[in-house]
């Protein structure tokens, strides 16, 4: 957030008198960077989509950023979001108002040149409900939404092409995640005649004006992404050439990354040998090591009884020890005490949370009418380590008394049972947890402890609804003005803070990254931990062995 | 004949059908909502209604099996859910290298299974045969990823023999079809060593040696081709147990089939995915039985047609 206020001090007096603007001031690039050369990523699962609409996993999130821009994105290997397709932007005082100037000269991969109504027409096409698109709700502060979400309207009437480099959007309420919100893939530009030319199936035939295009993609084997010689951003990306091997298990993966086959396992370090890599001096040097916008916690559903009762929940909280789960994850994680994870603007320094102490627990539990525990359900989802994390709280749970069952299911079974209000009164997130879509304190609030996601099928597994809360976050978001994050972070903090004071999740750990790559790969190394872009970042990174 | 082949061919028509409305059903009764699944964390109660309507999710059961039948019909089996691309592509581009691998898989069983029944059938009762049943019996039991797993380790890893992983080459086909053919071949083994037995004890066999042929000509020439149709019968069997495995061995060496794919769709509840290769598998079964048995007269003439 620090960028903006370097760049409203930077902006004119007539920008002062419209509002806030920001220009951008260009990247600087690696200076150490080789040019050229080809790497390769492995893969287990086939790549579901690169269409940016669509693709919303791990996987295609940041092969979708390397292939198709948006008008925001962020500084490489930060969360500090910057201008991108758009050179500066402008928002009016009262938040409501953004117009974006976009960028001359960008060219999609078949030549033409990018304008804003390739803009409006991606955010007509990404909220149009025949779309499908899994990321429509992000628009929801856009004028003219609920038309054309429910099929009244094909356009969205906040947006309006002012000229061929100029697109204003009006929202229907101050919204302090917008510029997070045109950085997310889903509002990344497309063009309308390649859209129409392959419909259903333009996410096997994608064309954007990233850094990259697609030159192959044969399905279940590979996908071959090569450097667009036309790419706006003057000096990226560095490689000619990445390959991505499909179907490849991770131990699989880590055997020829030994042998120097490949350059990155895109599923990262296979849990079995993960000590045995650390245990190799020569093999941990090529681990990086950062933190991730994840938290993994047990959920309690508020409106079943005994978890209705928050003394039976700060009990819980009490309960589990957090330092022995995360030895069951080998270490991988650093223990939690709040919802937000440390690295995102928000998180509570101060905030203690609640000490692992089973005799205060069980006091807890006695004072709630609980004296002698009870009985209940913990839902989990059955891969490896997510059991033996849900049998671990098992035991903590059972040293206060709570005999909890464990119901070791499916994915989609687990996240089936936490949106049924009856389905699970316990829920360990592992494996489904949240991870932020963008770097943004409300990004954790709203689907998953606001009231909004407390209905059927909604992701609140706690099934947690604090109106006053929910008023609070949003006078949080309507602090639009880029100069009062601080104070928007603050105040987000403390809603967190009163969440953790009614206890509806028991945050256990916030799991670390490990990304492994071969000596060859150079590039800072918080580009193989970006926030944003995971495993790497593709358009940043290049190979140390060229020319 | 032809009237026996038309039966036939209603009967599998019948199976295929009944695969189709059991697996259609059980789809429809998980407690999944592949809606959801596609409408994403993010989406509104009225995203999420929208797109079941457009998938036409929201019919009764009945109404949705009748429309997925009839497009079956004309040879479409929907689109992804997750993909979004048209199953019948996914399965088609990875088709191919399902049935490479099945032919590897049916030599390297039929290679090591009826040597190594034959061995031990003529060393009957010596170490010789003890331990080849033995080794039969760990092909039969070992599971499948381990035994990948473990020729990836040797072969691929230590002796750099074979590439680690991946699809291509021949040598990329080696060590999954050896993993896929070394549970056949302990059967093989086993069947082959029996029959072969049983055959070796016949009058006819005991005529040509009476009249001194060589052992050689006994084996290969008398013995040899009619213990092995019973084994080959088998083969039609087999691609049954296939695809069970290449679900498995797919995943652990990389190989692009529709085991693989099957695989990803299941964790994903990629719902016309699943239906898509489950009838294509059944299909294959279903072929195979009808072919096996088509074939089987004209290997043994005692077998007849009715």
């Amino acid at each position: 957030m620090k960028k903006f206020l370097a760049s409203t001090v930077a902006a004119s007096a007539l920008a002062l008198m419209l509002g806030m603007t920001s220009v951008r001031a260009e990247d600087a690039v690696d200076p150490n960077a080789k040019q050229g050369g080809a790497i390769t990523i492995t893969y287990k699962d086939d790549v579901a989509t690169l269409d940016p609409a669509i693709g919303y996993d791990w996987q295609n999130w940041s092969m979708i950023k390397s292939l198709f821009d948006g008008l925001m994105d962020y500084e490489p290997g930060t969360t500090n979001l910057k201008p991108d397709l758009a050179e500066s932007y402008e928002i009016t005082p009262d938040g409501k108002t953004f117009t974006f100037k976009l960028r001359h000269g960008v060219k999609f991969h078949n030549g033409r040149e990018m304008t804003a109504d390739d803009v409006k027409y991606s955010l007509d096409r990404v909220t149009n409900p025949k779309t499908q698109s899994p990321g429509a709700g992000f628009f929801g502060s856009i004028k003219g939404y609920d038309d054309v979400a429910a099929g009244k309207a094909e356009s969205l009437s906040g947006v309006t092409v002012v000229d061929p480099y100029t697109v204003k959007f009006e929202l229907t309420r101050p919204d302090a995640t917008f510029l997070h919100v045109m950085a997310i893939n889903f509002s990344h530009v497309v063009p309308k005649e390649e859209v129409e030319k392959y419909g259903a199936d333009f996410g096997k035939h994608p064309v954007g004006t990233g850094a990259f295009k697609l030159t192959e993609w044969t399905l279940g084997q590979r996908i071959v992404f090569e450097r667009n010689p036309d790419y706006w951003h003057k000096g990226l990306p560095h490689l000619d050439k990445i390959t991505f091997e499909i179907g490849q298990e991770p131990i699989v993966a880590l055997l020829r990354l030994q042998k120097g086959e490949i350059d990155v396992p895109g599923d990262g370090i296979p849990p079995a040998k993960f000590q045995e890599v650390m245990a190799d001096p020569e093999q941990k040097a090529r681990v990086v090591e950062g933190g991730q916008l994840h938290t993994g916690y047990v959920t309690m559903n508020t409106t079943m009884a005994p978890f209705d009762n928050v003394k039976v929940r700060q009990a819980v909280n009490m309960a589990i020890n957090k330092a022995r789960v995360i030895q069951i994850i080998n270490g991988r994680a650093v223990p939690a005490n709040q919802p937000l994870p440390p690295s995102m603007p928000g998180y509570n320094k101060e905030y203690k949370g609640y000490a692992y102490d089973v005799a205060k627990a069980k006091a807890l539990l006695a004072e709630a009418g609980h004296p002698d525990g009870f009985d209940t359900q913990l839902f989990a989802m059955n891969t490896d380590p997510n059991p033996r994390i849900a049998q671990a709280i098992q035991q903590d749970l059972a040293a206060i008394g709570i005999k909890a069952s464990i119901q070791s299911l499916a994915q989609a079974n687990v996240i089936a049972a936490g949106g049924d209000k009856a389905g699970a009164p316990m829920i360990w997130s592992g494996g489904m947890a949240w991870i932020a879509d963008f770097p943004d304190p409300s990004n954790f609030y709203g689907p998953i402890l606001g009231c909004a996601g407390a209905v059927p099928g909604g992701w609140n597994w706690s099934w947690y609804c604090n109106k006053g809360l929910d008023a609070k976050a949003a006078e949080a978001d309507s602090v639009v003005d880029p100069a009062k994050a601080g104070e928007r972070a603050k105040m987000w903090s403390a809603i967190y803070d009163k969440v953790m004071e009614d206890a509806p999740w028991a945050p256990v750990f916030n799991e670390q990254r490990f990304t492994m790559k071969s000596a060859r790969m150079g590039g800072a190394d918080n580009l193989y931990v970006d926030p944003v872009h995971i495993p790497i970042n593709y358009d940043n990174v290049y190979v140390k062995d060229v020319q | 004949m032809i009237a026996y082949l038309g039966r036939r061919l209603i009967q599998s028509l019948l199976i295929l059908l009944g695969v189709s409305l059991i697996t259609f059903a059980l789809l429809y009764l998980l407690p999944a909502d592949p809606v959801r699944q596609i409408a994403g964390r993010s989406a509104t109660p009225q995203t999420v209604e929208n797109i079941r309507q457009q998938l036409g999710l929201d019919q009764p059961f009945i109404v949705q099996y009748w429309r997925y039948l009839m497009k079956l019909i004309s040879g479409d089996l929907g689109r992804s859910y997750i993909q979004r691309s048209e199953v019948t592509e996914l399965i088609v581009s990875r088709l191919p290298a399902s049935l490479l691998l099945m032919v590897g898989a049916i030599l390297c069983e039929l290679l090591l299974g009826l040597s190594m029944g034959l061995i031990a059938a003529v060393r009957r009762g010596t170490a010789t045969d003890q331990t080849l049943m033995v080794a039969s019996f760990v092909g039969v039991s070992a599971p499948q990823f381990v035994v990948g797993l473990l020729l990836l380790y040797v072969f691929a890893v230590r002796l750099s023999w074979f590439p680690i992983g991946g699809y291509g080459t021949w040598r990329h086909l080696v060590l999954p079809s050896l993993t896929m053919g070394i549970l056949g071949a302990g059967w093989y083994a086993r069947m082959m060593r029996s029959s072969m037995i049983d055959v070796l004890r016949q009058d006819y066999v005991r005529t040509a040696r009476a009249k001194g042929l060589a052992r050689r000509a006994i084996l290969f020439r008398h013995a040899l081709p009619n213990a092995i149709l019973p084994v080959i019968a088998m083969i039609g069997i087999d691609i049954g147990i296939f695809m069970g495995g290449i679900v498995v061995v797919e995943s652990v060496f990389g190989w692009p089939g529709i085991g693989q794919l099957a695989w990803q769709a299941i964790q994903r509840v990629d719902i016309p995915i699943i239906m898509g290769v489950t009838l294509a598998s059944a299909f294959a079964i279903v072929l195979g039985n009808l072919l096996a048995d088509i074939i089987a007269p004209f290997i043994d003439p005692r077998i007849k047609l009715r």
